[in-house]
C-alpha cells in the first residue's frame, strides 16, 4: 500500500531534506520500518529497539493520531497520508 | 445581575452557545463554549487564578506580603491571565515567553505590567519552557506554577469547566478541546467521564506546531506536560487529530457567520469537531461541546479574517496559536 510519509524540519536531514517520502506497508508499524530501513539515521527517532513508538513523536494517519487507533498495527490504506509531528507543548 | 466585588468574580460561568447550523450533520449538534467572555479574554483566567489560589493555600504567595516575583512559561493566554490575576493581587510576573506570538499578546502582557523574558521563536513553546526550568533553578526566590505540571491546572476544568458543561448540556456526549498543556482536556475529560461513563467521548485537536518548530535539535527535545502523564491523558482521551493552519483559519471565518469572532485555535478546534460530527453513523443523535479557547482581538494583526487565505495560512504558520 503506497503512503505518503510527511516529515517535520527534524527529521529531513536524515532524507535528503525531503519533505514528503512515499514508501509502503500494509500497518503503521510497517511503513516505519521501511522507513528506517532506508534513512537509517532516524533509527532510534521514530520507532525504538522494541517496536514501539518513541515517546516524542505523534504518527498521524489521516490526521488521526495512531496512538488513539491501533497503534502501530493501524492498518494503512492505499493511498492515506501520514504525518510524523514532535510533540510540542502549548498554553 | 449581581454586583461584584472583583473582576476575579467574573471568571468562569462563561456562556454556551449552540451553532448546529455549522454542523454537516443534521443528527449531531454543535454547542461552542465562549471562554473568550472571561475578564482577561481566555480559558487561561481560570488557570492562572486556580494556581494562584493554590499557591496561596499552600503558603507560596502571601496576599497583602511584600511584593513577591513569579515566573511562568507561557505561549500567550496563560501568561496575560496571570498577568491580570497577578496585577489585581499585587505579584510581580516575568513570563517567559517564544517571540513568535502575535503583538497583541506582548501588548496585553505589558498592559497588565507583566515584563517578558523572550525565548526563541525557532524552539516554539518547548524552547520556553526549558529556559523557564532553567531560570527557576537559578532564581528559587521567584515562585514557579508551572502550568504544565501543575495539578490546579486541570483542577481548574476539574471544578469549573467541566461541571457548566454538564449543568449547560446534560446530553453531552462528546468533548472537543485544543490540546495545550492538556488541563482543559484532563479536567473536563475526567469529570464528564465520572459523570457519564463511556457515555461520553473525549476528543483532543492539535495544531501541528510540531512542523513548525524547526528548532528541535532532535526529537529528544519533545515534551508531554507531566500533568499529561501523571494524570493518565493517554487512557482518558478517545481520539485525537491534527488540524493543520489553512483549516483552522477557514472554520475561525465560518464561525463569524453564526456571530463568533474566536481566535485562530478555536477555529482548530471547531473543524475537529466538524470532523467528530462527520465520523458518527448515520442517524445517530449527538451533542457535540467544543471549547472556543479566546475571543479573535489577539489575532486582528494577523490578518485571519480579511487577508488572502494562502498568505494569512503563510503567516499562521510561523505564529504561535496554541
Amino acid at each position: 500500500m503506497a503512503v505518503e510519509v510527511r516529515l517535520p524540519t527534524v527529521l529531513r536531514t536524515y532524507a535528503g531534506g525531503a519533505p514528503v517520502v512515499t514508501l509502503d506497508g500494509a500497518t503503521v508499524g510497517e511503513v516505519l520500518g521501511k522507513l528506517v530501513a532506508e534513512y537509517p539515521g532516524m533509527a532510534g527517532q521514530v520507532v525504538q529497539a522494541d517496536g514501539s513508538l518513541h515517546k516524542f513523536v505523534n504518527i498521524y494517519l489521516d490526521d488521526d493520531d495512531v496512538r488513539y487507533l491501533d497503534g502501530v498495527d493501524t492498518p494503512v490504506p492505499d493511498g492515506a497520508e501520514m504525518s510524523i509531528l514532535p510533540a510540542v507543548a502549548g498554553g | 445581575m449581581p454586583l461584584y466585588p472583583s473582576v476575579l468574580e467574573l471568571i468562569g460561568n462563561t456562556p454556551l452557545v449552540e451553532i448546529s447550523s455549522l454542523s454537516p450533520n443534521p443528527s449531531a449538534r454543535l454547542f461552542i463554549k465562549l471562554e473568550g467572555q472571561n475578564p482577561g479574554g481566555s480559558v487561561k483566567d481560570r488557570v492562572a487564578l486556580s494556581m494562584v489560589e493554590q499557591a496561596e493555600r499552600d503558603g507560596l504567595l502571601v496576599p497583602g506580603g511584600p511584593a513577591q516575583a513569579l515566573m511562568e512559561p507561557s505561549s500567550g493566554n496563560t501568561g496575560i491571565g496571570l498577568a491580570m490575576v497577578c496585577r489585581i493581587k499585587g505579584y510581580h510576573l516575568k513570563v517567559v515567553m517564544p517571540t513568535n506570538v502575535s503583538i497583541e499578546r506582548r501588548q496585553l502582557l505589558e498592559l497588565w505590567g507583566a515584563e517578558i523574558i523572550e525565548s526563541p521563536g525557532s524552539e516554539g513553546s518547548n524552547g520556553a519552557v526549558r529556559m523557564a526550568q532553567g531560570l527557576a533553578a537559578q532564581h528559587p526566590e521567584w515562585v514557579f506554577l508551572y502550568q504544565y505540571g501543575n495539578p490546579a491546572n486541570p483542577m481548574a476544568h476539574y471544578g469549573g469547566t467541566g461541571p457548566e458543561i454538564l449543568r449547560d448540556c446534560p446530553g453531552v456526549t462528546h468533548f472537543v478541546a485544543g490540546l495545550g498543556t492538556s488541563g482543559t482536556l484532563l479536567g473536563v475529560g475526567r469529570f464528564l467521564k465520572e459523570k457519564l461513563g463511556e457515555a461520553v467521548q473525549i476528543w483532543a485537536v492539535e495544531p501541528p506546531s510540531g512542523e513548525m518548530v524547526d528548532g528541535l535539535r532532535n526529537l529528544d527535545d519533545g515534551y508531554i506536560p507531566p500533568i499529561f502523564e501523571e494524570l493518565g491523558g493517554a487512557e482518558l482521551l478517545d481520539r485525537k487529530t491534527v488540524v493543520r493552519p489553512r483549516e483552522s483559519i477557514e472554520w475561525t471565518r465560518r464561525l463569524t457567520e453564526v456571530g463568533i469572532f474566536a481566535g485562530i485555535s478555536t477555529g482548530a478546534a471547531v473543524a475537529g469537531a466538524v470532523r467528530c460530527a462527520t465520523s458518527l453513523g448515520p442517524g445517530v443523535e449527538a451533542s457535540i461541546v467544543v471549547v472556543s479557547a479566546d475571543g479573535g482581538w489577539k489575532y486582528l494583526s494577523t490578518g485571519a479574517w480579511t487577508g488572502d487565505l494562502d498568505e494569512v495560512t503563510e503567516r499562521a504558520g510561523s505564529i504561535i496559536y496554541f
